[in-house]
């Protein structure tokens, strides 16, 4: 593999219909059939580490489209800005947020080369709507990257509106690959090991992996949270976890 | 995702934002993750006027410990002040 590819900007029908952005990276030596990654940004946004992610998986392989999910509450600002501006508003809606990554879902599905299958993949607030979108949505793949307040509800405060949703545990569709810190507080190991027994008790595929030495936003490398062992070891699990549930 | 509390307060000014000088009419000051700053967590204030759009906003993120001594020194200017001019 050359690990060349195209990135740019695409527009899709969201939830409601509404217009947002989004962030598209095809690998250009990969014809097809290949499969396919929805990648759910974190709580700062639409930025450019989370672009890089996005084509880090086309260097792979892979279709990749990451949804701008503040796109309308900030149309044209800054990732940062448009953050800010979501934060003060409580996040992205659960309804909102399932709409918008089927319709990415949709995209992915409908370009040339695609097997047909359609992965998720998401980052801190992000790791809960992958979750949220594998229980929600027909997808073949979910990776959720120390999303908290699956099992546990948030803290008195605190201005995100994520309310829990373990119960939607039974409606879990596909594989599950979680891959947390064990110094992260939100979510905490006792968290996410709830998590994996409520998913024992329904018989859902799932495999977690809870890295000593990280916290939260491990993957993260232009931060100081970035843990290189744990982000290293963490893509060759979603290598081979994609690579099992998404190849042709 | 470790955002904790949020105060937010009404606040009259101005600041200087990514497009020239704009009017100030709210303020959020929240501990969680930094954009830019080198640190886990910061303490980060939003100079903002919602009016004007997402954008008219001017932000910092400081360390905790700067974050106190800024507030102290505020407290110290003002103090130094007449109270008939800062009132």
């Amino acid at each position: 593999m050359s690990e060349a590819l195209t990135a740019r900007t695409v527009h899709i029908a969201g939830h409601g219909g509404d217009e947002i952005e989004a962030y598209l990276a095809v690998p250009d030596d990969s014809p097809g059939p290949r499969g396919s990654v929805v990648v759910i940004h974190h709580m700062p946004g639409y930025d450019s580490s989370t672009k890089e992610i996005v084509r880090k998986f086309a260097a792979n392989g892979y279709a990749a489209l990451m949804p701008n999910l503040y796109h309308r509450d900030a149309p044209g600002a800054s990732p940062d800005d448009a953050a800010a501006a979501a934060r003060a508003k409580g996040g992205v809606p659960d309804e909102q947020l399932v709409g918008d990554v089927g319709a990415a879902a949709d995209y992915l599905r409908g370009l040339d080369g695609s097997n047909g299958k359609v992965g998720v993949i998401g980052y801190c607030s992000g790791g809960r709507q992958s979750f949220l979108a594998a229980c929600s949505l027909p997808l073949d793949a979910a990776v959720d990257c120390y999303g908290a307040f699956i099992v546990n509800p948030r803290p008195e405060g605190m201005p995100l509106k994520a309310e829990p949703i373990v119960g939607l545990a039974k409606d879990l569709g596909c594989p599950l690959l979680g891959l947390f810190g064990a110094d992260d507080k939100f979510p905490a190991p006792e968290e996410t090991a709830e998590l994996s027994r409520v998913l024992d008790e329904f018989g859902k595929s799932h495999e977690f992996h809870t890295y000593e030495g990280a916290g939260h936003a491990f993957f993260n490398v232009d931060r100081v949270a970035y843990r290189p062992e744990a982000a290293i070891d963490g893509w060759q699990k979603i290598w081979d976890f994609y690579g099992r549930y998404l190849a042709s | 995702m470790c955002t904790y509390n949020t105060e937010k307060i009404e606040i009259s000014g101005s600041g200087k934002g990514a497009g020239g000088w704009f009017g100030l009419s709210q303020a959020t000051v929240y501990f969680d993750h930094p954009v830019h700053a080198m640190a886990e967590h910061t303490l980060n204030i939003d100079f903002l006027n919602p009016a004007k759009g997402p954008s008219a906003r001017v932000a910092v993120e400081l360390t905790a410990e700067s974050a106190r001594a800024l507030a102290a020194a505020i407290e110290a200017a003002l103090a130094s002040v007449p109270a008939a001019l800062a009132s």
